[in-house]
């Protein structure tokens, strides 16, 4: 049998700046026109979109900053957050529904409802995060 | 894919292949080839923004005229809200119809009172159905070609009920069928204050036909008709919407209607577009339904109207303030089930740039290195509203590299400075005398 072709990953990488909120949904908002281009379904792209922009409305409100990179291949797309801190101290209680550390200034901007990382986990078909106090959070999320 | 009509077409004659319309184009469907613009049809919304900004009016509505009504033996009118809102305010709605009979029509059936049906509808089908949330009214059809091409994942947020002016016609058509007249010699007119009304006709949405047979722009209409209308001329009333229907043609009209329901009403393509990229994000959580206008104002800011849309939505608003609001009775649910929409609509997936996923990826690496080469400029001097659009369209083969002027001129540059390399070189049977004779 013909050995399958390796494809080279489309990666689209941005750098999101802890309280820029001007930028915000930046990211998302460009990986989601890259994927109508490609010819990605509504319904996954819809996914996909929710898991970026809540990962990176995330790296925007709680991290000093960070990245989001994009790992596009058919059919498959694998979002990475990563930050350089503070870290989740408990990242179980992190990922319950309804749980949030944001303050009063971020929640009448319609923010923290404590909603993000549950509805990262749900949009993805794999998901992991991994969190140190004082380097930074990772995530990734494998949406197909 | 070629047979789409649309409305909104070019008057080649006119056209001096500046580049405004590609910059304002919401879809990036339009490009300017050998001097002269030209619609990417299958990419067209039809919402007009290049009728609005052409300095030199080479884009036209294809719409049909007065005259055409004449083919018919008994034409029904079917004026738009927004038609109200184009005479100030001296002039009343009866006069208005009134004017439209004295004009040749033989009935007029309003789009204001299909309206309150279609707003009974949607309420009564909001509150009996599951529907994803934020449900999309389908009332401007340059909305929901919006949504096919650019926000696939929205199209099942769309409410499936036809639109006021579909609802109109086919009461109008069953009302004449009811009276005795013969159905081919009855001709449905859509009196319209858009481009993207006349398409709807044409390719309908959500419908296999139309019930409407012609669309008339109000433009077109609007000197006849203002002569005919004699000002505070006592007429009879014909009257069959109340204010609630009329308000439709503004902005939040629609919306207002829906009682106990948290709406976002927004006009404007680009701000429309704005809206549904959040939704798609899943921000604007806690909005049930949302009015998204092509035209800024509402329908009163339609390509097709005359009236300063400011002034005619002043206009609309001191009716439906003046006037008690009241919504025509509709049968209880599910009776209404003639409004829904008889077939689903499919996303036009006219951006993806290649059926096969590989080589859609592949022609996007392609694009990406392109892109990287070109000037960043955005200036639209090689006829593509973005240098991103000009490789989109160089690796589609729909344009080269040196339709960018700046790469053109490097190219120049390349080219001169070998023909002075050239020009220095000599036949080896030349001696060194020859060469300082010259
Ligand atoms: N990148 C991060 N760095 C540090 N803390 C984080 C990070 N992401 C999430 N957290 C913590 O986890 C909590 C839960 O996050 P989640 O995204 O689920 O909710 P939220 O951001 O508070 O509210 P919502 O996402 O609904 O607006 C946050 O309140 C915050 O304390
Ligand atoms: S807002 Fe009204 S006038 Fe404008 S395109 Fe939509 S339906 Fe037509
Ligand atoms: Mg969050």
């Amino acid at each position: 049998m013909k050995k399958e072709e390796r494809i080279k990953p489309i990666v689209m990488r941005f750098v999101v700046e802890q309280g820029n909120f001007q930028l915000a949904g930046e990211a998302s908002s460009r990986i989601k026109s890259r994927l109508l281009q490609l010819g990605f379904s509504g319904s996954l792209i819809r996914r996909i979109a929710i898991a970026t922009y809540e990962a990176e409305m995330n790296l925007v409100i709680h991290s000093y900053g960070g990245t989001i990179e994009a790992q596009i291949i058919p059919e498959i797309v694998t979002i990475l957050a990563s930050d350089t801190g503070p870290g989740i101290p408990d990242l179980e209680k992190a990922m319950q529904e309804g749980f949030s550390t944001a303050p009063e200034e971020i929640r009448e901007m319609g923010f923290g409802a404590g909603m993000g990382l549950p509805n990262m986990r749900n949009c993805s078909t794999e998901f992991e995060i991994v969190s140190e106090i004082g380097k930074g959070t990772n995530i990734t999320m494998v949406i197909s | 894919m070629n047979s789409y009509f649309h409305s909104v077409t070019l008057d080649k004659e006119l056209c001096r292949g500046c580049t405004n319309c590609i910059k304002r184009c919401p879809t990036e469907a339009i490009r300017v080839r050998e001097g002269k613009a030209k619609i990417i049809d299958v990419r067209c919304i039809d919402c007009g923004e290049c009728i609005r900004i052409c300095p030199h009016h080479a884009k036209l509505a294809l719409t049909d005229t007065l005259e055409s009504i004449k083919k018919f033996k008994y034409p029904v009118a079917l004026p738009a809200p927004s038609l109200y809102g184009q005479f100030g305010s001296e002039v009343t709605i009866n006069q208005i119809i009134t004017g439209l009979l004295e004009l040749g029509f033989y009935k007029v059936e309003e789009v204001a009172y299909g309206a309150e049906l279609v707003s009974r509808a949607v309420e009564d089908f909001l509150q009996h159905n599951y529907f994803p949330k934020p449900a999309i009214s389908a009332a401007c059809p340059a909305v929901l070609r919006l949504i096919q091409v650019k926000f696939p994942e929205l199209i099942n947020h769309i409410i499936p009920i036809k639109a006021p002016m579909e609802t109109a016609a086919a009461l109008a058509r069953e009302e004449m069928q009811k009276e005795g007249y013969p159905s081919k010699e009855v001709g449905i007119f859509f009196i319209s204050p858009c481009a993207a009304k006349v398409t709807a006709v044409k390719n309908p949405l959500g419908t296999s036909t139309s019930a409407v047979d012609g669309v008339i722009g109000i433009s077109e209409l609007f000197g006849p008709l203002s002569k005919i209308i004699k000002k505070r001329q006592e007429v009879p009333n014909l009257r069959k919407s109340t204010a609630a229907g009329v308000s439709w043609a503004v902005t939040g009209g629609e919306s207002r209607l829906l009682r106990d329901i948290r709406y976002l009403a927004v006009d404007g393509i680009v701000d429309v577009s704005r809206v549904f990229e959040e939704v798609v994000m899943g921000r604007l959580i806690g909005v049930e339904f949302i009015e998204g206008l092509a035209c800024v104002g509402g329908c009163v800011g339609g390509p097709l109207t005359v009236e300063n849309p400011f002034m005619a939505k002043a206009l609309i608003n001191s009716y439906a303030k003046a006037k008690q609001v009241k919504l025509p009775e509709l049968p209880p649910h599910p009776d209404w089930q003639d409004l829904l929409w008889e077939n689903k609509i499919k996303p036009l997936d006219v951006l993806r740039l290649d059926d096969d996923m590989k080589v859609a990826m592949q022609k996007m690496e392609a694009m990406e290195s392109l892109q990287q080469a070109l000037p960043g400029l955005d200036c639209g001097s090689c006829g593509a509203p973005t240098c991103r659009a000009l490789a989109e369209d160089i690796v589609q083969k729909q344009a080269d590299e040196v339709d960018c002027v700046f790469k053109l001129r490097e190219k120049v540059t390349e080219l001169a400075e070998m023909m002075v390399e050239l020009s220095s070189k000599m036949p080896p049977s030349m001696g060194e005398k020859d060469k300082q004779k010259r």
